[in-house]
């Protein structure tokens, strides 16, 4: 077995639309079909068998137990096609990239996709456990008797429906109120969080104007561009907006400065080096590493979104760079003050050296280099997606930048997920 | 479109409804009392007609049988009406001779056409012919180009037969057409198979009561009888995710080629479609860009590799934006003449400087004119200026192109059933469809299949021609 050369061809993502709008209707693998066929379309991969799928959505039916494979055979690739799903809530996106490039690095497959779709407008509606458990025992009762006795421990309060929960279940707390425990614990300013959502509007906006995403999105349903990104949006406009999350002085985060919900899919392609040569495929850039990491946010009361903030000292050790050999940073939007807080965290001596055990701060990064063409404030955020319209979007900037004092242009993508967790990974560029 | 006089009658007797009711027997009488023939389903695709197929030959010339060897299509000898062969009718008035079964096609080879006299023999190959011709059947004329002559007579002739075709088109029935071929009197038997094979096939359903030129090229035997001439061939199709645009896109799939789908990015989806239905590839992109030239080739040469070039370009890609002059102001007259014209200008000349993914020496451009652009059409003052011009690159870039062994040239359509077209109010929408000899709309493929004969590597003798494929609408030439 060779040492091989996973690089990212390219991608293709649906717009990202507003929650019970223009997608309403559509599932997560309707979602995830159309980002197969867009990306199928662009690279003429219809009729091919791909290496493998793999993604997955963070909000997911029972139905949708094989997503991944129920997608690839809505779409135009080969039906030989392998998929799996696979899931690390909001990181979802980057760890089925992981997956793939590790996949495609150990030889076991010359190409594959990965990615993700979240719906928030087709949630699953789950029954209460008191109507499920009724149910059960009523279904697998041998005798009349004993099925009306079973259906009659069903109470009123029982057919209450159980929507899917976005709060932690260990904590019972939401993920803004996670954050906002993580915005006050330092310190992080409603303008400092403010400044970072008008960034990713304007950046986005711009990015949307000069064409760069004219090879990443295909349009679906009659939508043609992300419907979060306001180009109009000002640091007034933002300042008018009322707290949702955290309380009292506290209260800084505001729907302008955290994602809301939307609907969406999104893939990258990824292939060995030289089969992409060989197939005239782009190579954009190179996957050089990953690491993923979690934080104890439950008894260890560690801030819930802080996870990259392991794994990223963790990666820069065993790449041999420091925090500030980065072209390009693209750090997840969950909420600005996650990207602020993790910025802060990296450049706090006490942090750094008593909760993760370094021997100094990794410092400041320069700030003009960070999430450059936008990123999930403005563009929003359907949870899984979001992993897949990041590499893509990084690989295009790296390849657009090629080399940067005689070295390959280098980024980092951090995205912070529930449960504690968090995925980054280093590309260069090709 | 011109203005004509609406009979109610007609536009009942042509609904739909009626349409279904003319098709029985019953109703196809009743049809037929009331004057309105319904319209013929015309034949389409590589098919060749049913019956046979008579060669008429003036002077012994060889060039039309030669070529129909090629094909490999046996021709029977013409009937010809004459006096001394009459029968005499029922009626006591004589009767011209007849085929024995209905016939698919008659080729009239006029190369050696010299003198009016020569002349009846033309009327009397034809008379049998149009009495005999099966439904969706073919007249062909085959004859030198006026310009190659010297001499007064025979160059004024050839341009006679031009009038002959149009108004032999005009009295066919069944959804049979007629059509003029101009040759050089150096074209070869290879250089005129495609062209001869398109107009015998369904290929050329909806193109009736035209004349072009076939010149002269090197053009291989087997090249010319290829049925899949774009096998490992790329071509790119502008405006593909729709309509027309996606009709070109399938036709040159079917013919072997790698299609390379563009469309503006907001059209992604239906692209995306097309694209993976044909296992082509897309490129989301607005045409209007500067640079629209230079990224259709690093397209080609990023997704096929440096050494690729595209062996075709479709300038398929165009809007409207109707208004009478009286409310045209300039953003509605720029945008027509950006899209339809300068961005092709633009995107032609990229692609022939000789880039990687440009255009291939031996290659081929078509771009797409307008029976608006040809008569002019009230209330596209803009469409119709881009249309004309469309013909005028055509006939400049030919000359200019030829060294290279390029062709340029472009289709005319008329009335042709898209979503677009659609949308056209119900009356005047069955006024158009009905406006032209074959008493029908096109359809996209019809239009498609006239681009890819006329992008045909076998066509290479072809270059600088507009064909339109308009059924030989009312209007225009």
């Amino acid at each position: 077995m060779t040492d091989r050369t996973a690089v990212v061809v390219g991608g293709n993502r649906i717009p990202f639309a507003r929650s019970h709008g223009a997608y309403r209707q559509a599932s997560n693998v309707d979602m995830m079909t159309a980002a197969l066929d867009g990306l199928a379309a662009r690279f003429g991969l219809a009729g091919h068998r791909v290496g493998e799928v793999v993604g997955g959505a963070v909000l997911k039916h029972s139905r949708d137990f094989n997503l991944t494979r129920e997608a690839v055979l809505g779409s135009s690739l080969d039906p030989h096609t392998a998929a799996c799903e696979l899931q690390r809530a909001c990181a979802t996106g980057l760890e089925a990239t992981i997956y793939v490039s590790n996949k495609i690095r150990l030889g076991q497959i010359s190409d594959g996709i990965a990615g993700g779709a979240d719906s928030v407008s087709d949630t699953p509606m789950a029954v209460s456990d008191g109507l499920r458990r009724a149910l059960i025992r009523a279904n697998s009762a041998k005798t009349l008797p004993a099925r009306l006795s079973a259906l009659s421990a069903i109470r009123p309060s029982h057919l209450v429906p159980d929507p899917p929960g976005i709060t932690e279940p260990r904590t019972g707390l939401s993920m803004g109120e996670h954050q906002a425990l993580t915005t006050a614990r330092w310190g992080i300013s409603r303008t400092d969080q403010d400044e970072l959502a008008l960034a990713s509007h304007q950046n986005l906006a711009r990015a949307w104007s000069e064409g760069f995403f004219d090879d990443l999105v295909t349009p679906y349903l009659g939508v043609a561009k992300d419907q979060g990104v306001r180009a109009d949006t000002t640091m007034e406009k933002l300042a008018a907006l009322k707290p949702v999350f955290g309380r009292g002085e506290g209260a800084t985060m505001t729907a302008g400065n955290s994602t809301g919900f939307f609907d969406g899919a999104a893939v990258a392609y990824l292939a060995d080096a030289e089969y992409a040569a060989e197939h005239h495929l782009p190579a954009l850039a190179r996957i050089v590493d990953a690491e993923v990491a979690a934080v104890d946010y439950t008894i260890g009361g560690e801030d819930l979104l802080l996870a990259p903030t392991y794994a990223i000292p963790r990666l820069l050790e065993r790449n041999g760079l420091t925090w500030q050999d980065f072209d390009y940073y693209e750090i997840h939007e969950a909420f600005a003050a996650t990207v602020l807080a993790t910025l802060d965290a990296l450049d706090d001596e006490t942090y750094c050296r008593s909760t993760l055990g370094l021997p100094r701060a990794l410092g400041e990064i320069d700030r003009t280099r960070l999430n450059v063409n936008g990123s999930s404030l403005a563009a929003g955020h359907p949870f899984a997606a979001t992993g897949g319209r990041i590499v893509p979007t990084l690989a295009k900037l790296l390849h657009q930048r090629g080399t940067v004092d005689g070295r390959p242009a280098r980024g980092i993508v951090s995205i912070c997920a529930a449960g504690g967790q968090g995925a980054v990974a280093i590309l260069e560029a090709c | 479109m011109p203005k004509k006089k609406v009979d109610p009658l007609e536009v009942i007797a042509t609904s739909p409804v009626a349409r279904a009711f003319t098709s029985s027997s019953v109703g196809r009488s009743v049809a037929t009392r009331l004057g309105v023939p319904p319209a013929p389903e015309l034949r389409r695709g590589r098919t060749l007609p049913g019956g046979a197929v008579s060669l008429a030959v003036l002077d012994k010339t060889t060039l039309v049988r030669n070529t129909l060897g090629l094909l490999g299509v046996d021709a029977i000898d013409p009937v010809i009406d004459t006096p001394d062969v009459r029968t005499p009718g029922e009626s006591g008035r004589p009767v011209p001779p007849g085929y024995e079964s209905r016939l698919g096609a008659l080729v009239l080879d006029l190369t050696g056409l010299r003198t009016i006299s020569q002349l009846e023999y033309v009327r009397g190959a034809l008379r049998p012919a149009v009495r005999g011709l099966e439904r969706s059947g073919r007249i062909i004329f085959v004859a030198k180009a006026p310009e190659s002559y010297d001499e007064l007579e025979p160059r004024v002739l050839s341009q006679g037969l031009d009038g002959l075709n149009r108004t032999v088109a005009k009295e066919l029935r069944g959804g049979a057409t007629s059509n003029l071929v101009w040759v050089d009197p150096e074209t070869t038997t290879a250089a005129l198979a495609s062209t001869l094979r398109f107009l015998l096939e369904g290929r050329s359903a909806y193109v009736n009561g035209q004349s072009w030129r076939v010149g002269v090229a090197e053009v291989a035997e087997e090249v010319a009888a290829s049925a899949s001439p774009y096998t490992g061939r790329i071509v790119a199709v502008t405006g593909a995710a729709r309509g027309i645009g996606a009709a070109i896109a399938r036709t040159f799939a079917r013919d072997g080629a790698i299609v390379v789908g563009v469309d503006v990015p907001a059209s992604g989806e239906a692209l995306a479609k097309v694209v993976n239905e044909i296992h082509g590839t897309a490129l989301q992109l607005d045409i209007t860009l500067p640079d629209a030239g230079e990224r259709i080739a690093a397209h080609v040469a990023t997704r096929y590799g440096e050494d690729a070039r595209l062996y075709a370009i479709i300038h398929n890609a165009g809007i409207t934006r109707d208004r009478m002059l009286a409310n045209l102001d300039e953003s509605g007259w720029a945008a027509v003449l950006e899209v339809n014209l300068a961005a092709q200008l633009r995107m032609n000349a990229s692609l022939l400087d000789g880039r990687p993914g440009g255009l291939a020496d031996g290659g081929s451009i078509v771009g797409i004119s307008s029976t608006s652009g040809i008569a002019g059409n009230k209330g596209q003052a803009n469409y119709a200026t881009s249309k004309a011009a469309i013909v005028g690159l055509v006939r400049a870039m030919a000359p200019e192109l030829a060294a290279r062994g390029i062709t340029i040239n472009a289709v005319g359509p008329g009335f042709i059933e898209t979503e677009m077209t659609a949308a056209i109010p119900y009356l005047q929408r069955q006024i158009f469809q009905r406006s032209n000899s074959l008493a029908q709309g096109g359809k996209p493929v019809d239009v498609a299949e006239t681009i890819a004969y006329l992008a045909d590597p076998a066509s290479a003798a072809v270059s600088g021609q507009v064909v339109r494929v308009c059924g030989q609408a009312l209007v225009g030439q």
